[in-house]
């Protein structure tokens, strides 16, 4: 067994007064897909803005390849050029054609030269089938367009490991397939991925493992057949029950 | 069953009641023209009272008949929408059209049938109208305040040269684009400057050394305004970030700034530039009053540009620093671009808005001794060859302000046609 390229251990998490992770345990091997589900408000996007720390943590260790995210990790850009994240509202640049959106990122943290930057850009929207888009704007294109173009975007930096946060829950049931047949190929190729999602058919399709979460503690953890086969405690099976 | 209403038209009557309707309006407009213009009552066989509404009673019965949903005539369908929706607001296009009319007779026959160009005395000036002699006679002052009249072409040359460098970002080269920023923020000012010390205050290269107290009129006003403009914008862009940094001295510090120099009014920024200031400096230090001025307007604008900004700055949805983060950007790399271009987008009405402002507060640099276009104007008012024709001073100055601060607006409209993407 290969070292996990994510580990948290006992970790908790605060706004103000209320705790929102409690002791929260995982680890994450490298190739792996993790589905993360759970009713709104369990704390499912907060514990992945954990991980390339767009949320600081105050107790507790995580270690993203290697390295321990706390307040002393001075070079934090370098691990989350290393994480690429999705986000529910795609998060695009308005003022940057599709291209450019892809290429920033290359170009001024990793030091790409253009040229170098276009082709892989240009590489990864056709893997996303938005190839032909590249010189628009981001408002011009459908929401699907839009969260394929975040795909590209992310892996663009070429990370090893992809972040989903609710990457379909602000598209409509059409465009929800092509993210989704994005996603699927990219696991497909290997990607370490970590997806908070409602889409339970692309849970069985591609995951590994999934998490069930509930008031910010994981409450059920397992390999995606048994969890839908036969989950062990009684809120998984309601939530279940509610959702499939 | 169908009332009838012979003030109301419909679809198919249209034409004929559009006819009337414009006859009357035009009837009533004739009048009031007529009134105005040639002193003739047109109405005179109406009681005293009536004459005087006779042209708005018209004018409203004609606008009222002419008033229909969708006519299918788009000019008739432009007028009803914007200028005649209800009797209320035709009466109050009557009623302005009308107070047009009534004053343009006087106004356009003191400004320019009764007025005054010739001559180059006030003798010139007889007639009743403006006395626009004044304004030829003084415009050299006006523009160039008390510098040298045989000077006036460095002046001139400066100008356009400062101009000339000003366009040079237009024709850069794609890949010298990236030191656009740097050329007009550090680069630009500089030389500027360099080109109006050596030119306009000369004493050096055979030029005569003008002091800047003899600098004025209009030229002030541009030099003024040109260094305040070019320095207070990137200042206030740093004081905004610094607001909002997460560091407590740096965030503190921009309050500290921000709030000072808003609480305190202009023209006491500018006395304490002139008075107290050189008081704190040792005695051999010698800072020119017109830098000092420009020191002063600088930071004071700086502050109300810093809150423009900042408010663009919090327009922005907080996924956009996320996105940023999360590909691994650190705080100047995000800022600079993907927060900043996005906000500065949203702040050009703004920050349009506090230049205006600007250029409009030039003239209160008259109070410590430095006389631009509106000191000038003071000046010229009191000389006691020229008494009693601060008005057509004024109107000169008005529409010289008008003119600047107009092109200032359409240029900033310009910019934010330009910068448009959907969102």
């Amino acid at each position: 067994m290969s070292d996990p390229i994510i580990k948290i251990q006992n970790m908790n998490k605060w706004f103000g007064d209320f705790q929102v992770l409690k002791n929260i345990n995982l680890e994450v091997e490298a190739n792996k897909k993790i589905v993360v589900c759970g009713p709104s408000g369990s704390g499912k996007s907060t514990l992945i803005r954990c991980i390339n720390r767009l949320e600081e943590h105050q107790e507790g260790d995580i270690i993203v390849d290697g390295n321990e995210l706390s307040e002393k990790t001075k070079d934090i850009e370098k691990i989350r050029a290393e994480v690429g994240m999705v986000f529910q509202q795609f998060n695009l640049f308005p003022h940057l054609s599709i291209l450019d959106n892809c290429t920033l990122a290359p170009i001024w943290v990793k030091k790409m030269p253009k040229k170098e930057a276009q082709e892989l850009a240009l590489d990864q929207l056709k893997k996303v089938q938005i190839d032909d888009q590249a010189n628009k704007f981001p408002g011009q294109l459908s929401g699907g367009q839009q969260q394929r173009c975040a795909i590209a975007r992310a892996l663009c930096m070429q990370p090893k490991i992809m972040l989903f946060d609710e990457p379909t829950s602000a598209l409509d049931p059409e465009m929800i397939k092509e993210v989704l047949d994005a996603m699927v190929s990219l696991a497909k190729g290997g990607m370490t991925m970590i997806v908070v999602t409602h889409e339970m058919g692309f849970a069985k399709e591609v995951a590994d493992e999934v998490i069930f979460m509930d008031e910010g503690m994981i409450i059920e953890k397992a390999e995606t057949k048994e969890f839908f086969a036969n989950p062990k405690s009684d809120r998984t099976k309601l939530f279940l029950s509610q959702i499939l | 069953m169908q009332t009838i209403n012979f003030l109301k038209p419909s679809r198919d009557n249209i034409k004929n009641y559009s006819i009337i309707g414009s006859f009357l309006v035009l009837v009533s407009l004739i009048d009031v023209i007529s009134n105005a213009f040639f002193k003739i009552n047109l109405t005179f066989f109406l009681p005293g009272s009536l004459t005087t509404l006779f042209p708005l009673i018209t004018g409203l019965i004609g606008l009222n008949m002419m008033r229909i949903d969708y006519s299918g005539n788009k000019t008739l369908d432009s007028l009803n929408k914007n200028i005649n929706t209800n009797n209320f607001n035709a009466l109050l296009t009557l009623l302005i059209l009308f107070s047009i009319i009534k004053a343009l007779p006087q106004s356009l026959s003191w400004m320019i049938f009764d007025a005054t160009i010739s001559g180059d005395s006030k003798d010139a000036c007889t007639g009743t109208g403006a006395c626009w002699t004044y304004i030829k006679v003084w415009f050299r002052r006006f523009m160039y305040g008390m510098y040298p009249n045989e000077f006036h072409w460095r002046i001139n040359t400066a100008f356009i040269l400062v101009i000339a460098l000003g366009f040079v970002g237009y024709f850069m080269k794609e890949n010298l684009k990236k030191y656009l920023a740097l050329y007009y923020v550090i680069i630009y000012p500089v030389i500027a400057y360099l080109v109006i010390y050596y030119l306009i205050s000369g004493g050096s290269f055979g030029l005569q050394w003008v002091e800047t107290g003899a600098w004025g009129g209009l030229s002030l006003t541009f030099i003024v305004s040109f260094f305040c403009l070019i320095f207070c914008f990137p200042l206030g862009m740093i004081f905004a970030l610094g607001r909002r940094s997460n560091l407590p001295a740096i965030k503190y510090i921009s309050i500290c700034y921000i709030e000072f120099w808003r609480g305190v009014p202009l023209i006491t920024v500018l006395f304490m530039s002139s008075v107290m200031f050189p008081m704190f400096l040792p005695e051999d230090f010698f800072m020119d009053k017109l830098v000092r001025v420009i020191i002063a307007i600088t930071l004071f604008e700086a502050a109300y540009c810093a809150e423009v900004i900042r408010g663009g700055l919090q327009s922005l949805p907080r996924g956009q620093y996320d996105a940023a983060k999360s590909l691994g950007m650190g705080y100047w790399k995000m800022h600079i671009f993907v927060i900043l271009p996005q906000a500065l987008k949203l702040v050009i009405p703004g920050i349009a808005n506090t230049f205006l402002a600007l250029v409009k507060d030039t003239p209160l640099i008259f109070v410590v001794g430095l006389a631009e276009l509106a000191g000038m104007l003071a000046l010229a008012k009191t000389n006691p060859k020229w008494l009693g024709f601060a008005m057509e001073g004024y109107i000169f100055a008005s529409i010289i302000f008008w003119i600047i601060c107009y092109a200032m607006s359409k240029y900033s409209y310009n910019l934010e046609a330009k910068y448009k993407t959907e969102r």
